[in-house]
């Protein structure tokens, strides 16, 4: 997407749709406003809910995942579109049924799709009235070039904004905002002028985009798209969708922001990692890997390319590598079947590679049963006492410490 | 002379009587860094280490002459600490604390850019200069002298990238750990401009990452100056898949310009040595210095 091209660089914390829309509007943004459901009745229960709130006659059913182009995506059981209108109460359960408990496969999801748990009935917004209700972009990031919160907005609300941006970069806004004194009201007019709005949507737009900074900043947001930003038919500004990225690291300050994680929409062998204090992603390849450091795992994934095989993970020790995270981290990268070799890379600073060493031979010796070969890479603090405890261990493991060592061995044991 | 920091750097500690500035303070110490006290706001007056505890950095300065600062405080009151370091007038803060906000990040640099000081990091190593000062947390021993700079986003490369240097007979002038955070003090472009105009440095070796364009511009920048001096580039994460996090925040490929392929291609273009394998960068250093 677009925006991570400037949202890069920021862990990022997602939620869904109905949880972003319910931070907008308590920090007063205008919203398509709607009821979460996860089973078909209460889909019902909730359609009735709205009408009583906001009179709406219609209803739009939206499948709850992290993951965009929903109302494209198809369902695999039932072959329903991730977002569907229902034009009448009566509609409401049937649709839903179609949706939850379904895999929503999207451009975004991969093949694989996503398990939908919830829904969202929302009202319908796009009735008509004096005027065509018109669809807008608008959204919030961290520029990293600058340093300050940029936002973008556009005319071409509701396409895939990378498109707008590729083919009519001219008709994209840019409004960079000095964190020092925040948004200031010519820049939200500046926004509000260059998307033609005039009279009351005019108004209406500059309320919303303060509004939606001040819900960007109070949240610690490092991301917000709000995709399409809505001039209905009576000129009110509604945000319609609402993708919403929060600064991990600032959650600290944020419990309530925090509790929103769905650890359901997370791979499982992510979180699992995670409560290790490893840092693990999949991939597809035949050799995995456990380093100490970010840049050295890459980097280490880089040397197994060249070696002619391909990264089974990334995976991040981080500063603490002993017996028990090697542990964790052995039988994490065992469960991929596709594994056909480890290499281990760890640049003893702090930590000692006789310790590494150690923890290497006893995790190999509490799961038994490792039939796959592993290369052992130390180097840096006591590296060769590393070396050699790993040699007399008499286990199924090969140690290097120079790092082209390390790739030449994997080329063997791949050949 | 080499950059940033030297024997005549004197050193606070800020979050000094904490288990990790303690533990390294002490590791900087035993290097022969010249740490002349920390800060712990409420323990001003006692000592440790040997040294002076101070309740601010002010206090600090004003006793010590400190004009260098290493923080290892908590993610919650880091930004508050660099801030407190550059009011007071320290001239290079070295921020180490990993996990601060990137909100609290958006105002701490621009304050320190505005009293002057070299903010590096946060969420970096530190800065060595060998045999005259460690203001960070990398194994000492495998920086020896030399007359090469390394700069870096990341831990553990930075040292992989030394060691190799060292090996191949050359050494470091000095290596800083710019960090891999969304916003970081000094830029790898600022870096190369400190080593350009070292003259105890006569080459470069720049690290990079996936993301940002960090890389790209130091390359551009590189080239409009007249290649003074060669620089060996590597660019993590050739393998690594679009959109995903890996691991640490710097480490995430957003667009299609800042993927490694991107990066090494615009500094193969600006004249910089470029390798594909992290295990080529000792060698490829001694080639080109020949």
């Amino acid at each position: 997407m677009f925006p991570s091209r400037f949202a890069q660089n920021i862990l990022p914390m997602n939620i869904h749709e109905y949880q972003a829309k319910e931070i907008l509007k308590s920090y007063g943004v205008t919203i398509q406003e709607g009821i979460v459901a996860d089973t078909p009745d209460k889909a019902h229960e909730a359609a009735k809910e709205l009408n009583r709130e906001t009179g709406t006659e219609w209803y739009v059913v939206k499948a709850q995942i992290h993951a965009g182009g929903r109302g494209k995506g198809t369902v695999n059981e039932t072959g329903s579109n991730g977002v569907v209108l229902a034009k009448g109460l009566d509609e409401v359960m049937p649709k839903a049924k179609g949706i939850i408990g379904g895999t929503l496969v999207t451009h975004q999801t991969g093949p694989s799709g996503k398990k939908v748990n919830k829904v969202l009935i929302a009202q319908d917004v796009y009735y008509p009235g004096a005027n065509e209700p018109t669809e807008y972009y608008l959204s919030i990031l961290m520029d990293r070039g600058t340093g300050q919160n940029i936002i973008m907005a556009s005319t071409e609300g509701g396409m895939d904004i990378e498109q707008v941006a590729e083919n009519t970069p001219e008709l994209i806004t840019k409004e960079w905002i000095d964190p020092s004194v925040g948004i200031q009201g010519f820049q939200a007019r500046k926004v509000a002028f260059s998307l033609g709005l005039s009279g009351i949507a005019f108004k209406g737009m500059v309320k919303f985009i303060h509004s939606l900074y001040d819900a960007y900043v109070g949240t610690d947001a490092s991301m917000f798209e709000i995709n399409p930003v809505l001039k209905t038919s009576d000129d009110k500004i509604l945000a319609v969708d609402a993708k919403v990225n929060l600064d991990d690291n600032a959650m600290f300050r944020h419990k309530d922001l925090a509790e929103l994680r769905d650890l359901t929409e997370e791979d499982p062998a992510e979180v699992e990692a995670g409560e290790h204090g490893l840092s693990y992603v999949k991939l597809d390849g035949n050799v995995g890997c456990m380093v100490n450091g970010a840049g050295l795992a890459m980097a280490t994934m880089d040397i197994i390319k060249l070696s002619g095989g391909d990264p089974a993970n990334f995976l991040d020790v981080g500063g603490g590598a002993n017996a028990v995270t090697v542990e964790a981290g052995f039988r994490i990268i065992l469960k991929d079947p596709n594994v056909k070799a480890i290499l281990i890379n760890i640049f003893g600073g702090i930590v000692r590679c006789d310790r590494v060493a150690n923890g290497v031979v006893e995790a190999y010796k509490n799961i038994g049963d490792i039939n796959v070969p592993i290369i052992v890479r130390l180097q840096g603090t006591n590296a060769e006492e590393g070396a050699k405890i790993i040699e007399n261990s008499s286990l199924k493991v090969t140690s290097a410490i120079l790092l082209k060592d390390a790739a030449q061995k994997v080329k063997e044991v791949l050949m | 002379m080499s950059v940033l920091v030297n024997k005549n750097s004197k050193i606070i500690v800020q979050g000094f009587t904490g288990s990790e500035g303690t533990f390294h303070a002490e590791q900087m110490i035993e290097y022969g860094s010249n740490v002349v006290g920390g800060v712990t706001p409420g323990k001003g007056g006692q000592s440790h280490l040997d040294k002076p505890v101070f309740n601010t950095v002010q206090d600090a300065v004003n006793e010590t002459r400190a004009d260098v600062s290493i923080i290892f405080v908590p993610p919650a009151f880091a930004s508050d600490a660099i801030m407190e370091a550059a009011d007071a007038g320290i001239k290079v803060i070295v921020a180490i604390t990993e996990g601060i906000p990137v909100k609290d990040m958006m105002h701490a640099k621009p304050y320190a850019k505005s009293k002057g000081c070299v903010l590096v990091g946060p969420n970096c190593p530190g800065v060595i200069t060998p045999e005259e000062a460690k203001v960070g947390i990398m194994p000492g021993f495998v920086f020896k002298k030399g007359r090469v700079g390394v700069i870096s986003k990341s831990g553990t490369l930075t040292y992989e990238a030394a060691d190799q240097v060292v090996k191949a007979g050359l050494g470091i002038s000095t290596a800083i750990g710019i960090g891999g955070d969304p916003i970081i003090g000094t830029s790898t472009k600022e870096a190369v401009q400190l080593f350009m105009e070292d003259p105890d440095t006569d080459a470069i070796v720049m690290i990079g990452e996936i993301g940002g364009q960090y890389e790209a511009d130091a390359a551009r920048w590189i080239k409009e100056n007249g290649n003074k001096k060669p620089v060996v580039g590597f660019i993590a994460g050739q393998t690594a898949p679009p959109g995903r996090r890996m691991g640490h925040a710097g480490a995430i490929i957003g667009g299609k310009d800042d993927t490694a392929e991107a990066k090494k291609r615009i500094m193969a273009e600006c004249g910089l040595y470029v390798v594909d394998s992290p295990a080529d960068i000792g060698e490829k250093m001694k080639e080109v210095l020949g």
